[in-house]
């Protein structure tokens, strides 16, 4: 026994302290519980990993049977293979990091022990995920996770637009949760059982004749599942408004861990995934249309957090592309490597709306080169590696990326490519609205503090060099041998569109700054189509949320709440007291009407007993 | 049916002289008078007397049954209700004196006041 229990254990242990007791906890002492469970947890992770050695196949610990009930048998086991350590160490070690940095960045609010047991939760939840080796404990952690994130973007629950962001948040994956937990039961029918490896098993010895249909059908609902999590088209409208929590929320939950959960589910299931081909397209369709959606839209955007936003559904997008291509370790591999520079990319613009005091706006923004530096350094190293620039950390797993859409449809490639180029101008065009230039706005700003410069500098360092370490290798006995066959055409070709994105953003924004306006005039239509994201949120508005409503307010309340059942409940009532009122005359109070009711009823009962024959 | 006990008892001769229907026709009169003395009468002295006269029409079918029947059941129904009558009578005595001590009155109109 390895004690794999402690891993999530320890956070929750530091959500116990700190949300019964934190708030008579002084701050020293609800930063030592709260970073120090997640410490802990990281150690005992790499003790564990270190132990169990290179984990060809899975180790399971098996707890006890959670529920046994007719042929649902499901235990508390928790799973470690290569996958589960990858994400084990990007969990536990950027939460580590986003943990210290909260410590600064929050220091000046309310709620602060609040904060960190939510934090501390869903880091919780978050281990359960990825430990988890059957599908509802895998569950149990996916609606933890999203129950957190609901909490924290909601954190400044006084604003009402925070309040109406969680509980979008919220509702929108409820409904991929839905397809979710459609798929689980599926699942249970067609297998008998939850266990990865039993599923797996038994799925590879199904004849393709009988299970084609059903494996395509768990997989889509998968798909349906993760595309609600990890704010995939058509259920990412969450995601950009998700952006009302607290800069460490964005940068933990909205862009590095949770997020990345659907990719993590859907590498998981794999072996299913592989038996079913259409399913797998459908996967990779919908990455590269989130792709380029999102990318078009982090264009056109004002706020620095929306644009990494946007830019969080673009990438999560290519981490399905290479899914939908069977790139499983290469989709892994972004999933780490962009939960280095997107965390850094949050940490640092919260670095810089801390330096501003509040303000988002990149329009209020610029020049801030020389008076936060070291914001300005951790943000360009970020900003290299989601570019694609060589030999920077996102470079090696886009490329990987890239390289294995080719070799399934080259016009996928291109597209992709196209929207690499995109990446690379949305980020350096919020880094040079931020940091060139002259200043727009009226704060005086601060770098900020050791606490909070210290993990951005970590994770600078894990931004440029993370691409060295060789996740799709690791993964090969899992996923299969990646390719290693890299055509320095195509490596050159995405190279390029990264570096024209950032040569485009360079010209726009430090050279002429009257070109993006002049664009903006000259090709108004499409510049107000993504400046307003596509009218997504109004077209979903109009045809789902307010059909959704009316219909309730019309049919649902009043209609059958008010008329059916309330109608039905006083009718009822009503009924009862006209009945009593009816028979209450009989009791006049005069000893001798109740006689003369005895004698009339024993009459009818004598009469009714003689003429219908009841007594035989 | 063989009887219980160790001495046969023989069947006896008994005599029917008068038929069973005149004593339930003297049972339905004795009944109807009661009640008919319940539902008119308003003295509840009078009431208290017609439900004994009730209750004796009743015992008399019983027992005239039970004679006609040759079976001892009907004698012990009659007891039974023997008894509950002395009963009734002891409770029901009681509370006309208690109404009378309150109300001045035996007037089984004015005690009214249960009713809703």
């Amino acid at each position: 026994m390895h004690q794999l229990w402690l891993i999530p254990a320890l956070p929750f242990a530091g959500f116990l302290v700190n949300g019964i007791f934190g708030r008579r906890l002084g701050k020293p002492a609800i930063n030592a519980v709260a970073i120090g469970s997640v410490l802990l947890s990281f150690l005992w992770v790499v003790k564990t990993l270190f132990a169990l050695g290179p984990l060809e196949s899975a180790y399971t610990e098996s707890y006890f049977t959670w529920i046994q009930s007719g042929i649902v048998n499901v235990g508390f086991d928790f799973a470690v293979d290569r996958l589960t350590a990858v994400m084990l160490l990007v969990v536990t070690g950027v939460g580590l990091l986003i943990h210290i940095y909260a410590v600064g960045y929050m220091s000046h609010e309310g709620g602060y022990y609040r904060f960190f047991a939510y934090l501390n939760l869903f880091m919780f939840f978050m281990l359960i995920l990825v430990l988890a080796a059957n599908f509802l404990l895998l569950f149990v952690g996916w609606e933890g996770v999203g129950l957190c994130s609901y909490l924290l973007i909601g954190f400044y629950f006084l604003k009402k637009s925070a309040g109406d962001a969680g509980k979008k948040a919220f509702v929108v994956n409820r409904i991929g949760d839905f397809g979710f937990s459609l798929a689980i039961f599926l699942t249970l029918v067609t297998f008998g059982s939850l266990d990865f490896g039993a599923i797996n098993a038994k799925a590879a010895a199904m004849s393709p004749e009988t299970s084609a249909g059903v494996i395509t059908g768990i997989c889509l609902l998968l798909l349906v599942g993760a595309t609600g999590k990890s704010a995939q088209v058509p259920l990412y409208v969450w995601l950009p408004d998700a952006m009302e929590g607290p800069t460490p929320v964005s940068a933990l939950i909205h862009a590095a861990t949770m997020v990345t959960a659907g990719v993590y589910m859907i590498a998981r299931s794999a072996a299913l995934f592989n038996l079913a081909p259409i399913a797998l397209e459908v996967v990779a369709v919908i990455g590269l249309l989130t792709a380029v959606l999102a990318a078009t839209i982090g264009l056109a955007q004002n706020d620095i957090k929306k644009v990494f936003a946007y830019s969080t559904v673009s990438q999560l997008g290519y981490m399905f592309l290479a899914l939908g291509v069977g790139a499983y370790s290469a989709g892994i591999f972004h999933v780490m490597t962009h939960a280095f520079f997107k965390a850094l990319l949050f940490l640092g613009a919260g670095s810089v709306i801390h330096a501003l005091e509040g303000e988002q706006d990149l329009r209020h923004m610029g020049g801030l080169r020389s008076k936060i530096p070291v914001t300005f350094l951790v943000l360009v190293c970020a900003a290299v590696a989601i570019a694609g620039v060589p030999p920077f950390s996102g470079f090696k797993s886009k490329d990987e990326i890239l390289l294995a859409v080719h070799a399934h449809s080259p016009w996928m490639f291109w597209v992709g490519v196209v929207t690499a180029g995109m990446t690379a101008f949305y980020v350096f065009r919020a880094i040079f609205l931020c940091f060139f230039g002259s200043y727009r706005g009226k704060a005086h700003p601060h770098e900020s503090p050791l606490v909070m410069t210290l993990p951005l500098g970590v994770l600078a360092l894990l931004s440029l060099g993370g691409g060295y370490i060789d996740v799709p290798h690791y993964l090969a006995p899992l996923f299969g041998q990646p390719n290693t066959d890299h055509d320095m055409t195509l490596v050159a070709i995405s190279v390029g569109a990264g570096l024209a994105g950032i040569f485009l953003a360079w010209l726009f924004y430090v050279v002429k700054p009257a070109i993006p306006e002049a664009l903006a005039k000259g090709l108004s239509g499409p510049y107000k189509l993504i400046y307003n994201k596509y009218y997504v949120d109004e077209v979903y508005d109009s045809l789902v949320v307010h059909p959704l409503r009316d219909g309730s307010r019309s049919v649902l309340w009043r209609g059958i709440d008010a008329g059916l059942i309330d109608g039905a409940v006083n009718g009822a009532g009503t009924l009862a007291r006209s009945i009593g009122a009816g028979l209450r005359t009989m009791q006049s109070g005069y000893i001798r009407r109740y006689a003369a009711w005895v004698v009339l009823g024993s009459i009818g009962l004598v009469a009714a007993v003689t003429f219908l024959g009841g007594a035989r | 049916m063989p009887s219980e006990f160790p001495i046969p008892i023989p069947p006896l001769p008994l005599p029917e002289a008068v038929p069973l229907a005149w004593y339930l026709i003297l049972s339905a009169i004795l009944f109807s008078l009661g009640v008919a003395g319940f539902l008119f009468r308003r003295n509840i002295i009078t009431v208290f007397m017609s439900i004994e006269l009730m209750l004796n029409a009743v015992n008399l079918t019983f027992v005239a049954f039970s004679y006609h029947l040759k079976s001892v059941d009907g004698h012990i129904f009659s007891f039974f209700v023997m008894v509950i009558a002395a009963a009734e009578a002891a409770v029901g005595l009681a509370i006309i004196l208690t109404v009378f001590r309150n109300r001045q009155t035996l007037e089984i109109d004015e005690v009214s006041s249960l009713k809703l």
